[in-house]
């Protein structure tokens, strides 16, 4: 599975892929910004997962996940941000993230979330087949 | 500074020192910031917006934020590697972050972080907003999280389940 971590922070970046790693997860594209993102998404289709941060220099996370719904309903779109606060919550679920991990988090919680939205994403499609 | 701003950064800092470094932290008296403070070799800073505005200054000596930024990366950071300020003004971040969840009816927005390394540097205070320092006590050493904070509203009031209009 091809997964892009979208954050202004390369520690986090590689705190976030040394989690994946463990997880099996090697495939891993990374940008700083939403503008990033958006050109690592033009020219990677085949990304299955992204996990985006919500406060970034040049396009903030809310903003990228507004314009990725614009044209893909169904990329599966994880919030990780230090914005904990419930009305930040709802605002990112209304813009279509998939779910939401507020920083700081433990390898485990980043992996439970993974998994949980990676499910949740497959249970409609085996639904339909 | 209103003194329940206070306890929301010493719960973020034992969060965030306990799940991203596994250390543990020991949390001071808070003071006010005087002159002869000891200054810092290297400071996070975040911005405070809205209707909670000041800053959040993560302050370290130069040895003690090299193993805070080293633990939190899970690699050897010295001063001048290029992820060393990336991590310290990620640890100001999720500091001041975490902390502001707790500021009930208050719509607070949060900076980019800036940070600032050289010996003896002190970062400023207002007089219309002083700092008040936290000290912190760690396996990797002692620093200080400064914290100046004034509000420009009242607290937006949550309505209470089955209150009658």
């Amino acid at each position: 599975m091809k997964i892009l971590l979208v954050d202004d922070s390369r520690t986090i970046r590689n705190i976030q892929k040394n989690t994946l790693k463990t997880l099996g997860h090697t495939e891993v594209l990374e940008a700083a910004d939403g503008l990033e993102a958006l050109v690592c998404l033009g020219d990677n289709k085949d990304v299955e997962l992204v996990l985006v941060d919500w406060n970034m220099p040049n396009m903030d996370g809310l903003t990228l996940v507004t314009k990725i719904r614009e044209t893909d309903k169904a990329l599966p779109l994880i919030m990780v941000t230090t914005e904990a606060e419930k009305s930040r919550v709802l605002q990112a679920v209304k813009a279509g993230v998939n779910n939401y991990v507020v920083k700081p988090f433990t390898a485990e919680t980043l992996s439970e979330k993974i998994a949980q939205t990676m499910t949740k994403v497959a249970a409609p499609a085996e639904a339909e087949a | 500074m209103d003194v329940k701003f206070v306890n929301p950064f010493i719960s973020a800092i034992t969060n965030v020192f306990e799940t991203m470094l596994n250390t543990k932290v020991k949390v001071g008296k808070p003071i006010l910031k005087t002159a002869d403070l000891v200054s810092a070799e290297v400071s996070g800073i975040i911005g405070l917006s809205g209707d909670v505005q000041g800053c959040v200054v993560l302050s370290f000596p130069g040895d003690v934020a090299c193993k805070v930024a080293s633990a939190f990366a899970g690699v050897d950071l010295t001063t001048d590697h290029p992820d060393f300020t990336d991590a310290v003004g990620e640890l100001a971040n999720m500091v001041a972050g975490n902390a502001k969840k707790d500021f009930d009816g208050y719509n607070t927005s949060i900076s980019l972080p800036s940070v600032i390394i050289g010996p003896g540097h002190t970062v400023s205070q207002s007089k219309s907003s002083p700092f008040l320092v936290i000290p912190c006590d760690t396996d990797l050493g002692v620093f200080n999280v400064e914290v100046a904070i004034l509000t420009s509203k009242k607290p937006v009031q949550q309505p209470v389940a089955g209150a009658v209009s």
